[in-house]
C-alpha cells in the first residue's frame, strides 16, 4: 500500500482549557493561554439555533468554523466528515433516564438532537452546504478512523473536506461507562493539492505495530479524559513542527503519519 | 463532477429482518406478499404501533469469546452474520487476503443503545450501572462494528457510520474509496438496528409513527413502523468475481434543510441520485428498479414520489418494501439493497404492500403488486435525519453501461 498524502489548509481546536489551535501553539510554547469561556461561541450557526442547540452541536460547530475560516474555503463547498466517540451523552442520559420512568414525555426535540449526525446536520443546513455529509463513530479509534475516511474522500473525489472530531463530557450514570470527563473538539480542513494556505502535507500510512505516540502534561491526561483528544499527537506535531507520530486507526490497526511543513 | 466508479463485485450478501432469516426467506415473504409486521409487543411500556422484530433473537448467543458484547443489537448481528453461509465467505476472504486488508463499515443509528436503556432502568442503590452492565464497550455507538471485526477476526480499517437512516447505504461509497485506493483489497460492509424505547418512543414524541402497519405512497398514509434487520455484503475487486451481481454506483448529498423534515424538493435526494447514476456512468432510462426509501411518512414519501415522476420514464419500476420489514433505520439501506440484488438476481418487482389506496401524486413507475421482468439496473434509496441522502447503483454480472 503507498501512503495517502493530503495538505492540512486549517484547523480548529476546543476544549475547556484551550480556545483555538494558537491556543495550543502558545501552551506547548511555554505560556498559559488565556482558557475560552463555559461554552462554544459557535458563530457560524443563527443566533436562534445557537440558544437552543445541545453543546454537542456548539462544539463541533465552534472548531469546524475555526477551521474552515483558516483555509479561507466557503463551508457550502466543503464535504463534512464528522466524528464522535459517544455522541450527545448529555441527551443520551436524559433519554435512557426519561424512558425509564416517564417513556411517553420523551422531548421530541432531544430525540432528533440524539442522532449521531446532529452535528453535522445542523452544521450543513447553517452553511447551506448540499455537499455529502457523513458522521462516524470508532471508539478511542474514532480521530483516526475519521482521518482515514477523510483522507480517502480527499483523494477519490478530488476535492476538499472538513474533518471533525468531538465529544462533549458526559453526565449521569453514564459518565462512569464512557469515562469521558471533559469535552475536546477539533477539526481539519484537507486538500487534494498544496495551495496558498496549505498549513502542512500528511502521510498516512496503516501500520500493524500499536504503539501509540506519547504526550507530555497536561496532554496526556486530556487524551486520557475524552476519546476525541486522541487527536492530539497530530495536532501537537502541526503547533510545534514537522515529524512522524501515530494514531490508532482501529482496535487492531495503527495510522502512522508523516507531517511535512509547507 | 464525480468521476466514473470501476464497479465491485458483491461476492456474498445476506440479511435478516422480519420477513425471516436470510435471502430465501425474505425472497418468499417477497413473493407471497407476507409482511413481517405486528402488533407492539416490544416497548417497555405499552405503545400502540405496529413493528418489524424478527424472531429469534432472544435465543441467540454470541460466541463464547464475544461473550462480553452481549445485547440484543449484537445479538441480531450475530444472527445474521450466520444466514446464507456468510460467516465462511468472509473467513474464506480473510484466508485469501489476509485479516489486515478487510476493511469494517457499518451502519447504525442506535447501535447498542437499548443495553444502556435497559441499564437505567435498573440502576443500583447508589445510582450507577448494575455489575453486568458495567460494560463499557456495549454503552458506544462503535459497540456494533467493534464487537463484528471481533467476532470475524479481521483487523483491517474499522469504523461505525451513523448517519441515521442513510447509515448502512453509506458504507459502500465508503468501503469503495478504501478499496479504490489500495488500503484494502475487499470490505465487509452492512448495518444492525435493533428495537428500542429510544427510537419507538422517539418517533412516538415527532408524531411519525403509525397505529396501523404502515402504508407507504398510499393517500391516507399517516406514519412509520419501525422494524429491526442485521444485514451484511462483501465487496471484491471485480476480477475476484466476474459472475457476481455489481456495485455500479453510489451517492451521497445534504439537503441543508431541517434536522427532522426532507428538503420540499427532495433537493439532496436528487443530488444523491444524479451523483449515483454519474459515478455508474448510466442514463435514467436505464434503470429497470428503484427500491424507495418509502418510510410512509407524510413528507417523505410525497418529496420522493415527485422525485421519481420527474427523474425517470414510466419503464423504470419503483416500489417502497417498508410495509414487509418497517422502517429498520441505520439498516435499511443494506436491507434494501439486498432486495435490489434479489431483483436482479430473480426477476422480481416487488409490490409496493400498504399502498392500496395510491396517492395521486405517484406516476406510472409505481409497482404497486408485484412484477416479473428482467432487471439489470437497480437503484437503493435511502435518506436520514439531518437532510443525509444516499443512492446505491447495483447491477446484473457483466453489465456494460
Amino acid at each position: 500500500m503507498s501512503a495517502l498524502r493530503v495538505y492540512i489548509e486549517g484547523v480548529g481546536l476546543w476544549s475547556p482549557q484551550l480556545a483555538d489551535f494558537a491556543a495550543l501553539r502558545s501552551l506547548l510554547a511555554g505560556n498559559t493561554p488565556e482558557p475560552p469561556s463555559a461554552r462554544p461561541a459557535a458563530a457560524t450557526l443563527p443566533p436562534n439555533e445557537r440558544r437552543r442547540a445541545p453543546e454537542s452541536v456548539l462544539l463541533a460547530i465552534e472548531v469546524a468554523g475555526q477551521a474552515v475560516a483558516m483555509s479561507g474555503h466557503s463551508a457550502s463547498e466543503l464535504a463534512c466528515v464528522f466524528a464522535s466517540a459517544h455522541g450527545d451523552q448529555p441527551i443520551t442520559d436524559y433519554m435512557c433516564a426519561t424512558l425509564a420512568q416517564t417513556p411517553a414525555e420523551l422531548s421530541p426535540i432531544r430525540f432528533h438532537n440524539s442522532v449521531h449526525n446532529a452535528p453535522v446536520g445542523y452544521w450543513t443546513i447553517a452553511t447551506g452546504c448540499h455537499a455529502p455529509s457523513t458522521a462516524l463513530a470508532a471508539q478511542r479509534a474514532s480521530f483516526g478512523a475519521s482521518l482515514l475516511e477523510a483522507a480517502s474522500q480527499v483523494l477519490v473525489e478530488q476535492r476538499p473536506v472538513l474533518l471533525v472530531c468531538s465529544d462533549t463530557a458526559s453526565s449521569g450514570p453514564l459518565l462512569e461507562v464512557t469515562g469521558c470527563t471533559q469535552s475536546f473538539g477539533c477539526a481539519l480542513v484537507l486538500a487534494p493539492e498544496s495551495s496558498a494556505t496549505t498549513m502542512a502535507s500528511l502521510r498516512l500510512s496503516l501500520t500493524t505495530s500499536r504503539v501509540i505516540s506519547s504526550l507530555a502534561e497536561p496532554l496526556a491526561h486530556w487524551r486520557e479524559a475524552n476519546a476525541s483528544a486522541g487527536a492530539l499527537p497530530l495536532l501537537a506535531l502541526l503547533a510545534e513542527g514537522h515529524g512522524r507520530c501515530q494514531l490508532d486507526a482501529a482496535a487492531t490497526l495503527g495510522l502512522q503519519i508523516d507531517m511535512d511543513h509547507i | 463532477m464525480p468521476v466514473l466508479m470501476t464497479p465491485l463485485a458483491i461476492t456474498a450478501y445476506t440479511t435478516t429482518s422480519a420477513m425471516g432469516h436470510g435471502l430465501a426467506a425474505q425472497l418468499d415473504a417477497l413473493q407471497h406478499t407476507r409482511s413481517g409486521l405486528r402488533p407492539n409487543d416490544f416497548s417497555s411500556a405499552p405503545l400502540a404501533c405496529w413493528i418489524g422484530r424478527v424472531a429469534g433473537v432472544e435465543d441467540t448467543a454470541l460466541p463464547v469469546a464475544q461473550a462480553g458484547w452481549d445485547c440484543r443489537n449484537n445479538r441480531l448481528a450475530w444472527l445474521g452474520l450466520n444466514q446464507d453461509g456468510f460467516l465462511t465467505r468472509v473467513l474464506a476472504a480473510r484466508e485469501r487476503y489476509g485479516a489486515q486488508r478487510i476493511a469494517l463499515l457499518l451502519g447504525t443509528s442506535t447501535a447498542s443503545i437499548g443495553a444502556t436503556e435497559e441499564a437505567y432502568r435498573r440502576l443500583d442503590a447508589d445510582g450507577g450501572f448494575a455489575d453486568d452492565m458495567l460494560r463499557t464497550a456495549i454503552h458506544a455507538p462503535h459497540s456494533l462494528s467493534a464487537f463484528v471485526t471481533a467476532a470475524l477476526g479481521l483487523e483491517g480499517p474499522c469504523m461505525t457510520i451513523s448517519t441515521a437512516c442513510s447509515s448502512s447505504a453509506k458504507v459502500f461509497a465508503s468501503a469503495e474509496r478504501l478499496i479504490r485506493l489500495g488500503l484494502v483489497d475487499a470490505a465487509v460492509v452492512g448495518g444492525v438496528d435493533t428495537l428500542c424505547d429510544s427510537v419507538l418512543f422517539g418517533f412516538n414524541s415527532l408524531e411519525l409513527v403509525s397505529t396501523e402497519p404502515c402504508r407507504p405512497f398510499d393517500a391516507a398514509r399517516d406514519g412509520i413502523s419501525i422494524g429491526e434487520a442485521a444485514g451484511f455484503a462483501l465487496l471484491e475487486r471485480l476480477d475476484a468475481a466476474p459472475d457476481a451481481a455489481q456495485l455500479l454506483g453510489y451517492g451521497e448529498a445534504s439537503d441543508a434543510h431541517h434536522m427532522s423534515t426532507p428538503h420540499p424538493d427532495g433537493l439532496g435526494a436528487e443530488l444523491a441520485l444524479r451523483d449515483a447514476l454519474m459515478r455508474a456512468g448510466l442514463d435514467a432510462g436505464q434503470v429497470d428498479y428503484i427500491n424507495l426509501h418509502g418510510t410512509a411518512s407524510q413528507k417523505n414519501d410525497e418529496v420522493e414520489a415527485a422525485l421519481v415522476n420527474r427523474a425517470f420514464p414510466a419503464r423504470t419500476r419503483a416500489s417502497s418494501t417498508k410495509g414487509f420489514t418497517g422502517h429498520t433505520l441505520g439498516a435499511a439501506g443494506i436491507v434494501e439493497a439486498t432486495i435490489a440484488l434479489q431483483a436482479i438476481e430473480h426477476g422480481l418487482i416487488p409490490g409496493n404492500l400498504g399502498g392500496n389506496t395510491p396517492d395521486p401524486i405517484c406516476g406510472a413507475q409505481f409497482a404497486w403488486r408485484n412484477e416479473h421482468q428482467r432487471v439489470d439496473v437497480a437503484l437503493s434509496n435511502s435518506f436520514g435525519f439531518g437532510g443525509n441522502n444516499a443512492c446505491l447503483a447495483f447491477a446484473r454480472a457483466g453489465f456494460a453501461a
